[in-house]
């Protein structure tokens, strides 16, 4: 088995009085899938804030590539192979579609002033390229018709599209999707679904956060499940879903929330 | 020591001055948000329209009353027309808006008035009383008594009015204010209204001191600002504290450094206040969610 | 013919810098023209901090301050050429904002927009104040240029020489837009947290475009000092800062053609207004008022939007 490009060790983080996170780790591979699921409120939003760079924990690791990357911030994480989606679409609305690929390529492309300051045939030979894969990138997430429209205009589907597109423009190592699915309907979900599968079978180390089991039990290879911050559980698909710790955490929530609801 | 008690002396008065427009910086702040630079021409107006109708042969109290309905229609008028039709736009929009107006309604005094410097008499003579070993106005103790009943009167009215109370919970939370059934327009209203008297007793009282002009707004605004964040923004106690506290860090500066930079004093606060203590002295430190 | 936004802008400012000359009829109106190309020299580069990265800086004529003055002291205090003290002025400008730049940078919203306040006043009271160094409230006067003997004067020159700055300018602005910074100013400026994590170091790209702004300020500075042989403070002071983002605003957000037209209109209708002098500030406010309630994009953004949509190259 390939070392792990990404890998969590004992990671934890508290807000206020709140242990969010505590001893969670994760190890995933090139070409996997692993998921990460769990309750709202298990702290798989935040687990991703911290892989990618947003917070800092408290305590334990990250590494990439076997490398200790934990206090490091965004922009050093994406130089190193990391990319992300963002739950809540960070899209730059004000640009066009092809444009918010286009800045995906910021890694890939020569900056130095001068030579944009005086548009010397380098920058324009670069431009060109960028856009060339801009437009690439595009079509692999099926968006290539709305390349010049401008982002606010595009449907929430679209989006959560374009947004993976903008990660691959990196060519990440590894890519961490946060609820690249949620509010999609059901064609819009298995788009996703060969997306996510096709990016794996490349090569890259995909991790996912994801509250529709079926996407999740179809492609993952190996499923992590939280619950109020701690590992619930680990393993493949057939074995967390056999997990009756699982099972309970979540008829359990069920539960006590129609419970709750009842007054 | 003489010397240093004369210095503490101007410096709380001009601190109260200070301190009234950052009450009403914070008043309009909590209420919606709006960093309000026309803060200080309340203050001007104060002033300047004291000495026309004074000088027009109006008794003083009279004047004053007028300057008073003055300001705080003018503040009416700056929330009627020139905050509300911008509803929604963002914290930079809303700045360069009240800047506009600050220059707006200075221009308006400009081609009514004048461009001199003006002032009325003292209310209760012009002799200095000996304190202490120093001297200080008796207009003075006119400034630092009329800014303490205008605390004690705004804290009584938050505090014991359920008009206060409804200025509050807008305050604390506009749509859950407006779901219990406030009438948050008027709110704001009287937000703007009330801070546009507290900007105009400040010039009433401190005229007689340091006269009026036109030109004192944007300064006074700027002062008033940085007093606000000294106290911590939104803090209503915080900014009388830091008015006082600006006004004597200002008089001693003046009188132990250099008079020359007297107004560096503030920018220098403003700058130190951002990056050492962000949430001021009595703020609270907001958490931005990711 | 598609005409790419970028090739517009250029050749409309080309023809009406050409054509004007021709069209005004006096020294008086090139005199006007001229301080229209100095102060859109000024919003040009302010719009590249404002507009493109959503930065705001109200403090910005104190770089413009600190170009004017440099022309007028280098010379007279250090014995330099006025040309080799306007680069000076650009140096100091840009070193100031380098220093200054970071930690202001990381303040957001009105936090930025006081602590820039805060910063242009603090040098407009040191030009202000230091009377020994700068005269003061009063001015002082300038030397004139002299380039290889030439000496440098008239209406019709200075028309030319400003109005070529600003062109070299607004080709730099332009070619940055349509670059990785430009991209990136620009990704930062709707999404900061999407910008880093897409590899953008956002610290650097603002901290870079503040001094590359504080140039284009100090630049135009320059220019106005020796164009009018005298300056004062106010060329440094609080409404100046405001008229620079008031050009910015009015003109259009994130347009260098915007830029250039919110220069003029600012520029020309206080000459235009002379007989109503004393309604400037009136006027000013109003404007600021009107324009950021209902048609805060600006005039350029706001009159493309009428025109078919065409793409951008």
């Amino acid at each position: 088995m390939s070392a792990p490009l990404i890998e969590a060790r004992g990671v934890g983080i508290s807000f206020g009085g709140v242990r969010a996170l505590d001893d969670v780790s994760f190890a995933a591979r090139s070409g996997e899938v692993f998921s990460i699921i769990g309750p709202n409120g298990a702290g798989k939003t935040t687990l991703f804030n911290i892989v990618s760079g947003l917070y800092r924990p408290d305590c334990g690791k990250v590494l990439l590539a076997g490398e200790d990357v934990t206090a490091l911030p965004p922009h050093l994480l994406a130089a190193r192979g990391l990319s992300r989606t963002f739950q809540n679409l960070q899209i730059f609305f004000r640009m066009t579609a092809l444009e918010n690929v286009m800045v995906g390529r910021h890694l890939h492309e020569e900056r130095s002033l001068l030579p944009t300051l005086f548009r010397l045939p380098s920058v324009l030979r670069q431009n060109r390229a960028t856009r060339e894969r801009a437009r690439e990138l595009l079509a692999f997430v099926g968006l290539e018709r709305r390349a010049e429209d401008p982002a606010g205009a595009l449907p929430y589907g679209a989006l959560k599209r374009l947004e993976i597109a903008r990660a691959l423009a990196a060519e990440p190592s590894v890519l961490l999707l946060d609820e690249p699915a949620a509010g999609c309907n059901a064609v819009e979900t298995e788009e996703i679904d060969r997306l996510i599968v096709t990016i794996a079978e490349r090569g890259t180390a995909v991790v996912l956060v994801e509250h529709d089991m079926k996407l999740v039990m179809r492609i993952s290879t190996r499923i992590l499940v939280l619950n109020h911050g701690r590992m619930l559980a680990e393993g493949s698909p057939a074995e967390v879903r056999a997990n009756a710790e699982v099972i309970a955490a979540y008829l359990g929530r069920h539960a006590a929330e129609a419970a709750h609801a009842a007054g | 020591m003489d010397q240093l008690l004369q210095f503490v002396f101007s410096g709380l008065t001009v601190g109260a001055v200070y301190a009234l427009v950052a009450l009403g910086f914070t008043l309009i702040y909590n209420a919606s948000d709006v960093i309000n630079f026309a803060q200080g021409e309340f203050v001007m107006l104060g002033g300047m329209v004291t000495v026309f109708a004074y000088a027009a042969g109006v008794p003083l109290p009279l004047a004053a009353l007028v300057a008073v309905v003055v300001a705080v229609a003018t503040g009416l008028a700056l929330h009627r027309f020139a905050i509300e039709p911008a509803r929604g736009a963002n914290a930079v929009t809303l700045i360069i808006i009240t800047i506009g107006a600050s220059i707006l309604i200075r221009g308006i005094a400009q081609i009514v008035f004048d461009k001199q410097f003006h002032r009325f008499p003292a209310f209760s003579g012009e002799d200095p009383i000996a304190l202490l070993g120093a001297t200080i106005l008796p207009q003075s103790l006119w400034v630092l008594g009329g800014a303490a009943v205008v605390v004690a009167g705004l804290w009584l009215f938050m505090e014991k009015t359920l008009l206060g109370k409804a200025v509050r919970a807008t305050a604390a939370n506009r749509l859950a204010a407006r779901l219990v059934g406030i009438d948050t327009a008027l709110v704001l209203a009287l937000a703007f209204g009330v801070s546009g008297a507290i900007g105009a007793l400040a010039g009433i009282l401190v005229t007689p001191i340091t006269l009026t002009s036109v030109t004192v707004g944007t300064l006074l605004a700027l002062k008033g600002f940085a007093a606000a964040m000294l106290g911590g923004i939104g803090n209503p106690v915080g900014a009388v504290a830091g008015g006082l506290a600006l006004g004597l860090l200002e008089s001693l500066a003046a009188g132990f450094i250099s008079s020359t930079y007297k107004d560096a004093v503030a920018f220098l606060v403003i700058i130190a206040v951002l990056f050492i203590l962000p949430q001021g002295l009595f703020g609270t430190r907001a958490v931005e969610r990711v | 013919m598609r005409l790419s936004a970028r090739h517009a802008t250029l050749l409309v400012l080309l023809a009406a810098f050409a054509a004007l000359p021709f069209l005004l009829p006096s020294s008086f109106h090139l005199r006007v023209a001229t301080l229209v190309w100095i102060q859109a020299l000024a919003a040009v580069g302010l719009n590249l901090l404002m507009g493109l990265a959503g930065q705001v800086s109200l403090g910005h004529a104190g770089f413009f301050g600190i170009g004017a003055y440099a022309v007028a002291l280098g010379p007279r205090h250090l014995g330099l050429d006025p040309l080799l003290s306007a680069l000076v002025g650009l140096v100091v400008s840009g070193l100031l904002a380098l220093v200054v730049g970071r930690p202001i940078l990381r303040l957001r919203g009105h936090y930025l927009a006081v602590a820039t306040l805060g910063l242009g006043i603090l040098v407009w009271l040191v030009l202000n104040s230091e009377v020994a160094l700068t005269g003061g409230p009063d001015g002082i006067q300038v030397p004139r240029l002299v380039l290889f003997g030439w000496r440098v004067a008239g209406a019709e020159t200075w028309y030319w020489i400003s109005g070529a700055f600003l062109l070299f300018g607004v080709w730099l602005a332009l070619n940055l837009e349509d670059s990785p910074l430009g991209r990136a100013l620009r990704a930062l400026h709707d999404s900061e947290v999407a910008a880093r994590v897409a590899g953008i170091d956002v610290a650097r790209a603002k901290l870079l475009v503040f001094v590359i702004a504080a140039i284009y300020a100090a630049a135009a500075g320059s220019l106005l000092a020796l164009f009018n042989r005298f300056i004062t403070p106010q060329v440094a002071d609080f409404l100046h800062s405001i008229e620079l983002v008031t050009m910015v605003v009015i003109g259009g957000m994130g347009s260098t053609l915007g830029a250039i037209v919110g220069a003029a209109i600012l520029t020309v209708l206080p000459q235009a207004l002379t007989v109503f002098h004393d309604y400037e500030h009136a006027m000013l406010g109003l404007m600021i008022i009107l324009f950021m309630i209902f048609l805060r994009q600006g005039i350029v953004p706001g009159l493309a939007s009428l025109l078919p949509r065409r793409a951008v190259a």
